[in-house]
């Protein structure tokens, strides 16, 4: 079902067993015929641990989105809202309960939540007059969802605001609750590393957590070397910069949503002899990306300017496989063509879908404005001219270009300066509120309280002594067989990346100037194993790092990752998890203040 | 016969060599101790540096790939993949919540006679809660007889994440555990979503080791639940005392606050902190809620004065000021348009209102509608820009491309043309000819306007780009002839029409002796 998530080095299968069993042991606790109604945002995430078949085994019959008024009919004798614990969400729950037709056959309702029960919602609903209409109102601890073999997200939109804005620790508290449910399954994790505020306060719960649990000693025998836990904040760079690998295009351009993409259907449309075009499809083209596609596994990770050789040689190959049924005279090599055909049209398949998503971010990629836009910001990440007004920002303003784009530029042109200059900064606010509208006003606060858009302190300018040390701007980018992880920005290596890199070899002693100008503290923390569990590595074994991006994480840093996994020399292998899969736009996005 | 991949290779630029030269960037600057490191730096960006054999590459996989189709087309693809067009797989949750809510049929039966009974907007009046709330008061029993039967059983079987059962029992059953309860068990309790009364808390020391348990925890969940409890046993001024020295309760009483909407409790809050312009923007954001344009202003109003950055400030009067214009310009105009005496309405009907639009709409608004009104009048241009202290840039920008939407080229003339002292005119443009000439284009200016303007561009590659971009045959002609560039010239030929004017200009040009080329 799920047999990609088993390719990795760690098995993260037994992770979708365990939230599937689970799953159904809710589902048999509510017994008889059921609905569900879902809170839309789940399905995405839900749809990476369970398909339709397996609640239909436990008699869900019918599922709705959640929508005010009354629910649909449904002959069933159980209503299960599948809902995240938001108070807007009670009050439709709410207004579903009391329509409910009293003189028709009585349901049971019960409420799941996603992925943590919440009092303040239960308060919610106790105030409209309904709670004790919900015979089980229990929380569903999805707390990591594995999005691949080696790709795990709590999909949690709001992480970055409530933990650098707002101080709430809520999702601190989840993403530690994830690592304890990882380390029940996979063993203890035997040392933490971590740089930032929130790194320390989740290693601080951890230790916590496991000191409450010392009832029940963990006899699994460790997955994981170590555990780096990396604050968003320590690299508020990199997101902001356009990611140039394949899957980084596709984010960037069309967004991809719980491993799921949405295409403009133009490109997709089949092609029948005699069809002529004319009922060209007009409902968006989705298709699933992972690594259970084998080309799209080949892929993803490139440098966009690296994909094309490889499309055309794949042709080649499937060309000529197509081409072996005029050589295969006997039965048997009839046969054996036959039984391979299933796979080559999958191949066959697959490679028109990425030829065509191809052309589609060429289009975009190869536009002027595409161009000048990816100029300023290798501008401005290698250190050029970052302390003035921007000429090609100051066109995008007066051109009123979507204000996400404007604003993921100056964000990036104040990180790559260390904070702007005041008469700059008062300059940018100054048109965005004139042209995009006053109420952005706020909008400003929030990025400058993240530490995305602020003044230049003391006019103090620290940028070029970090990309230095870490070595940020690579001169020799090879896009085709790249050496470096600079090769995901072609030319800008992620300081994310960079500091795990560092971390396993040499170590972070060789950085400790850089590491005290980047936000919060770093530390090192070991969880000690009885003595039968502990590891003898095997001379060339890979270590495995498990990173945690507590704030959300690009995929182009994921790319950059999996390149050092792949590294023959390199010594590490790479487990990524994070609170959200996000890039610069939907990361602006969530810091917008929009009204309550 | 496939139109597809043509597509991908229409405009195969490559990327990289206009990075690294085309677009003139300061490669070879110095800049103090960074002199070293950038003398040896060039931009590397998209590069497409095989290009050609790369994209003949991808054609002819594209072409492989769709001439494979005629032979495995028997059966869809789709097919194959098992996934609806839509993407979504077949069977997939997504999917199915569709296939079955389809089946259900009677959805919207019914609906109207209750939209009066149980609308909507009758929850959203229902009060937010208040201090009458009580934890406890949770766990109270069901009020739906018949719905506990069935299930009781299984309740009991895990008490852990149930409520009512427990409290359903006799007190005597239970007082044991809950008399005992120390501030840690407690808080261990609420973080397994176990019941716990927190009315035994009484005196504020008790009260407070609550909260310092619930945060030693850092579980949101229980921190706000304590601080729901607190919220409602302790008086304002103690609660904001105790939270002060209280960091991180006090951030998530801020989020708490901000979430449930107490406005009125989040600005003491902040007042009693101190914290003036969190205080003022907190109160200012309120004004997103309000639809009604004059209860608006009058809330903007309020805002001005409180204690916001100096910067901004400026920003939230003109906040105020531009909608109290947009306000008696709308009743204005709208009541202009209603008469329907005035051309420019009658031939230009308003798309929208203008309330509530940013500064730089209603300028643009201002100069298509009002462009000639006296500067005394609020709906004119250079009343706004002088209100609002527009800069020349912006003005010019947004006056060009409202005159020139309106195709009146000589407003868009008078724009640019300054008199000196002597009565001589000269052209200026504070923001560079080659954007004029963009905007222009942009509004589709015939070429005679066109080129009047791409003459004026100073920098002779940036004309002879524009020119060719906008086919201003004569400015290409002209500039290549004036570099003596004949092989540009010569490559421009084939550009124009056969039989041309142009081309009769190009070959007199090509073939005069009095011109001695570069090339």
């Amino acid at each position: 079902m799920a047999a990609h998530l088993s390719y990795g080095r760690v098995n993260l299968n037994v992770l979708r067993e365990a939230v599937r069993r689970e799953l159904r042991e809710f589902l048999d606790k509510c017994a008889g015929s059921k609905a569900i109604v879902w809170d839309e945002y789940l399905t995405g995430p839900f749809g990476l641990i369970a398909q339709y078949s397996l609640l239909k085994e436990h008699e869900v019959e019918k599922m709705f989105t959640l929508k005010g008024n009354r629910l649909p009919a449904a002959d069933v004798k159980n209503i299960i809202f599948f809902v995240r614990p938001r108070l807007e969400l009670m009050d439709i729950i709410a207004e579903n309960v009391l329509s409910e037709d009293r003189r028709g056959p009585a349901r049971d309702f019960h409420i799941l939540f996603v992925p943590r029960r919440s009092l303040l919602c239960e308060q919610r609903l106790k105030d409209l007059g309904v709670l004790g209409s919900f015979i089980h109102r229990e929380e569903y601890s999805l707390d990591l969802i594995p999005f691949d073999g080696d790709l795990l997200s709590m999909e949690s939109e709001s992480a970055f605001k409530e933990c650098y804005l707002e101080g709430d620790q809520t999702s601190l508290y989840h993403a530690a609750k994830g690592l304890m449910t990882l380390q029940a399954l996979y063993g203890t994790i035997p040392q933490i590393f971590g740089k930032g505020e929130c790194a320390r306060q989740v290693a601080n719960m951890m230790i916590r957590m496991k000191r409450e649990f010392t009832g029940s000693q963990n006899s699994i025998f460790p997955v994981f070397d170590n555990l780096l836990l990396l604050d968003r904040n320590v690299d508020l760079l990199t997101p902001l910069a356009t990611q140039l690998t394949y899957e980084g295009l596709i984010d960037e351009i069309y967004g991809i949503q719980n491993s799921y993409v949405k295409l403009p259907p133009e490109k997709f449309a089949p092609k029948k002899q005699g069809d002529g075009g004319k009922d060209l499809p007009t409902e968006a083209k989705k298709l699933q990306l992972n690594s259970a596609e084998e080309l799209y596994a080949e892929i993803r990770d490139k440098n966009f300017n690296a994909v094309g050789s490889v499309l055309s040689k794949k042709a080649k190959v499937i060309s000529a496989a197509f081409e072996e049924r005029h050589n295969a005279k006997t039965v048997g090599e009839i046969k054996q063509f036959v039984s391979q055909l299933p796979h080559m049209q999958a191949a066959r398949g697959s490679l028109a879908n990425h030829t065509s998503i191809a052309e589609l971010i060429k289009d975009v990629t190869t536009s002027e404005d595409f161009f000048d836009k990816l100029t300023v910001e290798q501008e401005f990440m290698s250190g050029i001219d970052t302390d003035k007004v921007n000429n090609y920002i100051e066109d995008c303003i007066a051109q009123k270009h979507p204000l996400i784009k404007v604003l993921r530029l100056v964000c990036l042109q104040s990180v790559c300066n260390s904070g702007l200059k005041q008469k700059v900064l008062d300059y940018y606010k100054r048109e965005i509120l004139q042209t995009y509208g006053y109420e952005h006003i706020l909008t400003l606060h929030n990025l400058e309280k993240a530490g995305l858009l602020k003044p230049q302190p003391g006019g103090r300018n620290n940028y070029p002594t970090i990309r230095k040390t870490l070595r940020l701007w690579m001169d020799d980018v090879n896009e085709q067989n790249p050496t470096d992880i600079s090769y995901v920005y072609s030319g800008y290596a992620p300081l994310s990346v960079r500091l795990a890199q560092l971390l396993s070899r040499p170590g972070w002693r060789s950085i400790e100037e850089v590491l005290r100008i980047l936000p919060g503290p770093h530390f090192e923390e070991r969880q000690p194993l009885p003595t039968g569990l502990q590891k003898k590595r095997q001379p060339g074994e890979n270590r495995v790092t498990l990173i945690f991006f507590l704030g959300g994480v690009t995929f182009a840093e994921i790319a950059a990752l999996r390149f050092l996994s792949q590294l023959e020399d390199g010594g590490t292998e790479y487990v990524i998890a994070t609170t959200k899969l996000m890039n610069g736009t939907s990361w602006i996005e969530a810091l917008m203040e929009r009204p309550f | 016969p496939n139109p597809g991949p043509t597509l991908f290779f229409q405009s195969g630029r490559p990327l990289a060599s206009g990075v690294r030269s085309g677009l003139g960037l300061p490669m070879n600057r110095t800049k103090g101790d960074e002199e070293e490191y950038w003398n040896s730096s060039k931009f590397k960006a998209f590069t497409f540096d095989d290009e050609d054999d790369e994209l003949s590459q991808l054609k002819e996989s594209k072409r492989a790939v769709n001439s494979l189709r005629d032979f495995v087309d028997d059966d869809d693809d789709d097919d194959l993949e098992r996934v609806s067009w839509s993407g979504e797989p077949v069977g997939s949750i997504s999917w199915s919540i569709r296939e079955t809510a389809g089946n259900s049929g009677s959805t919207h039966e019914g609906r109207e006679q209750l939209k009066s009974r149980n609308s909507f907007s009758s929850y959203a009046q229902l009060p937010k809660p208040t201090s009458t709330y009580s934890l406890s008061s949770f766990f109270r029993g069901r009020t739906r007889p018949g719905s506990f039967q069935s299930l009781s059983d299984a309740l009991s079987d895990t008490p852990a994440k149930t409520y009512a059962p427990e409290l359903g029992r006799p007190k005597g059953e239970y007082r044991d555990y809950s008399n005992d309860w120390s501030p840690s068990d407690t808080v261990r309790r609420l973080r397994k979503g176990k019941v716990c009364s927190l009315e035994r808390f009484r005196s504020l020391q008790d009260k407070l080791q609550l909260l310092e348990e619930a945060v030693s925890m850092h579980d949101g969940n229980v921190i706000t639940a304590v601080l729901i409890f607190l919220k409602r046993t302790l008086c304002k001024e103690i609660l904001f005392r105790e939270l002060e020295v209280r960091q991180v309760a006090l951030r998530h009483l801020i989020h708490f606050l901000k979430e449930i909407g107490d406005q009125k409790l989040l600005l003491d809050l902040f007042r009693f902190l101190d914290r003036t312009e969190e205080l003022a923007l907190s109160h200012y954001r309120e004004h997103l809620n309000i639809q009604d344009p004059e209860k608006r202003k009058e809330f903007l109003k309020t805002c001005i004065g409180l204690p916001f950055s100096a910067e901004d400030s400026a920003h939230i009067q003109d906040h105020y000021t531009l909608l109290e214009r947009q306000i008696i310009i709308e009743a204005n105009d709208r009541h202009l348009e209603l008469a329907g005496q005035t051309e420019i309405f009658r031939k230009h009907p308003r798309k929208a209102s203008i309330l509530n639009m940013p500064l730089v709409t209603t300028l643009f608004y201002s100069c298509f509608y009002h462009y000639t009104e006296a500067e005394g009048t609020f709906s004119s241009p250079i009343n706004l820009k002088k209100t609002f202290k527009i800069p020349d840039k912006q003005y010019v920008l947004t006056a060009l491309a409202a005159r020139a939407k309106l195709r009146a080229w000589h407003d868009v003339d008078a724009l640019f043309t300054t008199k000196n002292w002597l009565g001589y005119t000269k052209k200026r443009a504070p923001i560079g000819f080659h954007r004029v000439v963009e905007i222009l284009h942009k509004n589709s200016a015939p070429v005679q306007i066109l080129q009047e303007y791409v003459n004026l561009v100073e920098d002779v590659d940036t004309k002879l780009n524009l020119a060719t971009k906008f086919k201003c045959h004569d400015v290409v002609i002209d500039t290549c002839r004036d570099l003596k560039d004949r092989q540009q010239l010569l490559a421009y030929r084939s550009k124009v029409d056969k039989g041309s004017a142009e081309e009769e200009k190009i070959d007199a040009l090509l073939s005069s002796p009095q011109i001695r080329w570069k090339n």
